[in-house]
């Protein structure tokens, strides 16, 4: 041992610039894996691209179901990228994060925040497909499209980190979130137009959260949109932002609060 | 550095802590021995703040284990049973989330990084992924992260556990390393009796309590007797002589025991008539300790229920 001098450290008392190097540190953690994880990418771009071009084209539009499809391949990634605190659980890597002198509330939020940028990053691969669906390439478009995609990412997120916290077994995680997120997507709207369905259609479409995600993706990309309508009356988009807004931050409390409850 | 007072822990009807006490001093190397399931790990866990106590209270550098959460975490250090290492992460990637999490000053991440990796020998591996290293590897790596912030107090749960006896010794030296070099506390577990004896001072656990406390050379005086054993030209002559000491015939010669051999042996050569050949003198070991206060042997104490025993004889013997 030749270094005879020690190092020292003070560990410095709880504060607020602390509480945020928490929080970077587990979104980077997040942004870390995700870079060595190719294969991750591949896979879950694969399913969103068989619908674009296989229903797509079945359907004889690829164009109108393309912010669906945008939507739908940040949706999933997001909700399996809050499994992955099922997995830090598993393997211990949680305890570690949990004993640290920092809020649990910053782990959670780091966790995703980290889960809202990997889903996205993911998705926004799929902006190259613009020209061959006959959307207009356009850079502007191009940041609104990765503005929406981090902001339905984080609800999703915040989703499956509410059900982390409960679910303790990766296949329940999985099957439970499949459950959910399946039906959600099927009626929000991304594969059909919302305008005209039959009430019990139409009633379910109106009060799934992902129709006001899906909707601004839509109006934002495509002309000539017939948007969501309460009564009649046209919701404009930045409700519907707001709307995604509010119940994202509402389930990532619920979740910081059931964390902040486990021993 | 640690003041424990009548600490319990009941989960449910079941008492894993029965009211303990004791203390550490600081730069101490305190060891909990006891069998699996002795509640070593959940007085452990409540030192952390990682339990929340029933009754009692508990102190660690001076901060109450309840009260104060987080002033505790500040100080401690921990390498628990089970691994908690990002298999995914570098080594140095690892060490470094750590040292976000605790809040380590930026400046000294580098140098301390590389401290620590240094001593437990793992400087020219810190670009690898952690799944790409051995158990003892990262036992070592696990280690270095405890240490990463300066913690006073360093909780080793079972250190050494699963690991071949190779890495156990290299622990150990890292062990004794630390507290010379960082004068810090360490408090662990563990249930292998060699290894208790490299503590300071030792706590018996047995069913929740304590079941004695102190160096390992007193509680091995505590259980008594050191035992002599000679060789002599003329046995008879010798039996009759030692009869004081209450002598029996073994294994070809005689056998007895004593206070304190090493203090004995002298004057047995200077005061017995009968020419000795040859003599020996044996410590109780811990495991005799062990036995004297709990009435088992540590092995004993862990042994598989019956049903269990016939299931893996049922397995083995297929």
């Amino acid at each position: 041992m030749s270094a005879l001098e020690v190092v020292r450290v003070r560990v410095p008392e709880r504060s607020y610039r602390n509480e945020l190097r928490a929080i970077r540190i587990v979104w980077m953690r997040e942004l870390i894996r995700f870079r060595k994880d190719r294969l991750g990418v591949v896979t879950s771009l694969l399913q969103p691209l068989l619908f674009l071009f296989a229903l797509g084209t079945g359907l004889g539009t690829t164009t109108f179901i393309y912010p669906g499809i945008l939507c739908m391949a940040v949706m999933f990634t997001a909700v399996f990228s809050a499994a992955t605190v099922v997995w830090d659980r598993e393997f211990g890597f949680l305890r570690e994060m949990m004993v640290a002198p920092v809020r649990r509330s910053s782990i959670v939020t780091g966790k995703c925040l980290g889960g809202a940028t990997v889903a996205s990053l993911q998705g926004v691969i799929l902006v190259f497909l613009m020209p061959l669906v006959d959307v207009p390439f356009d850079a502007g478009v191009v940041l609104g499209v990765f503005g929406l995609m981090l902001l339905l990412a984080f609800a999703m997120t915040a989703f499956g980190l509410m059900l982390a916290t409960r679910v303790k077994q990766m296949q329940s995680f999985m099957r439970l979130s499949q459950m959910v997120v399946m039906p959600m997507f099927f009626i929000s709207g991304a594969l059909f137009p919302v305008a005209g369905l039959p009430g019990w259609l139409a009633v379910l479409n109106r009060v799934d959260p992902i129709t006001y995600a899906v909707d601004p993706m839509r109006r934002l990309l495509l002309d000539d949109v017939a948007g969501v309508t309460w009564f009649g009356w046209a919701v404009p988009a930045g409700l519907e932002v707001a709307m995604v807004a509010v119940l994202g931050l509402g389930m990532l409390a619920v979740a910081i609060w059931e964390f902040a409850d486990t021993e | 550095m640690i003041e424990v007072d009548a600490l319990r822990k009941a989960f449910g009807d079941v008492e894993a802590v029965r009211g303990v006490s004791f203390s550490v001093a600081a730069g101490e190397v305190f060891g909990f021995l006891g069998p699996n399931g002795a509640g070593k790990t959940t007085t452990i866990n409540m030192l952390c703040t990682l339990a929340k106590p029933t009754g009692g209270r508990a102190a660690v550098a001076g901060h109450d284990v309840v009260r104060e959460r987080d002033e505790v975490r500040r100080h401690i250090g921990l390498v628990f049973q089970d691994p908690t290492l990002d298999g995914h992460l570098s080594a140095e990637q690892n060490l470094k989330l750590h040292a976000e999490l605790y809040g380590v000053p930026s400046d000294l991440v580098g140098p301390r990084m590389e401290q620590v990796l240094t001593m437990v020998g793992l400087l020219d591996r810190r670009d690898a992924e952690v799944r790409t290293f051995s158990g003892g590897m990262r036992r070592r790596l696990e280690i270095a992260r405890g240490l990463m912030h300066s913690p006073r107090v360093l909780f080793l749960d079972e250190p050494t556990i699963g690991l071949d006896p190779q890495t156990r010794a290299s622990i150990w030296r890292y062990i004794h390393e630390l507290r010379e070099r960082e004068q810090i506390t360490i408090f662990m577990t563990t249930h292998y009796m060699d290894e208790a004896e490299f503590c300071d001072r030792i706590a018996i656990m047995d069913r929740g309590e304590i079941v004695a406390l102190d160096t390992p050379a007193a509680l091995k005086a505590q259980v008594g007797a050191d035992r002599i054993r000679i060789e002599t030209e003329d046995d008879e002559a010798a039996l009759a002589a030692l009869a004081p000491y209450a002598p029996t015939r073994s294994e070809g010669g005689i056998a007895f025991y004593v206070a304190d051999g090493a203090q004995f042996v002298p004057r047995l050569f200077a005061e017995l008539d009968v020419p000795i050949t040859s003599v020996s003198v044996s410590r109780p070991s811990l495991d005799d300790v062990f036995m004297s206060f709990t009435g088992k042997t540590i092995r004993d104490a862990e042994a598989v229920p019956d049903t269990n025993r016939m299931l893996m004889r049922a397995v083995v013997g297929r």
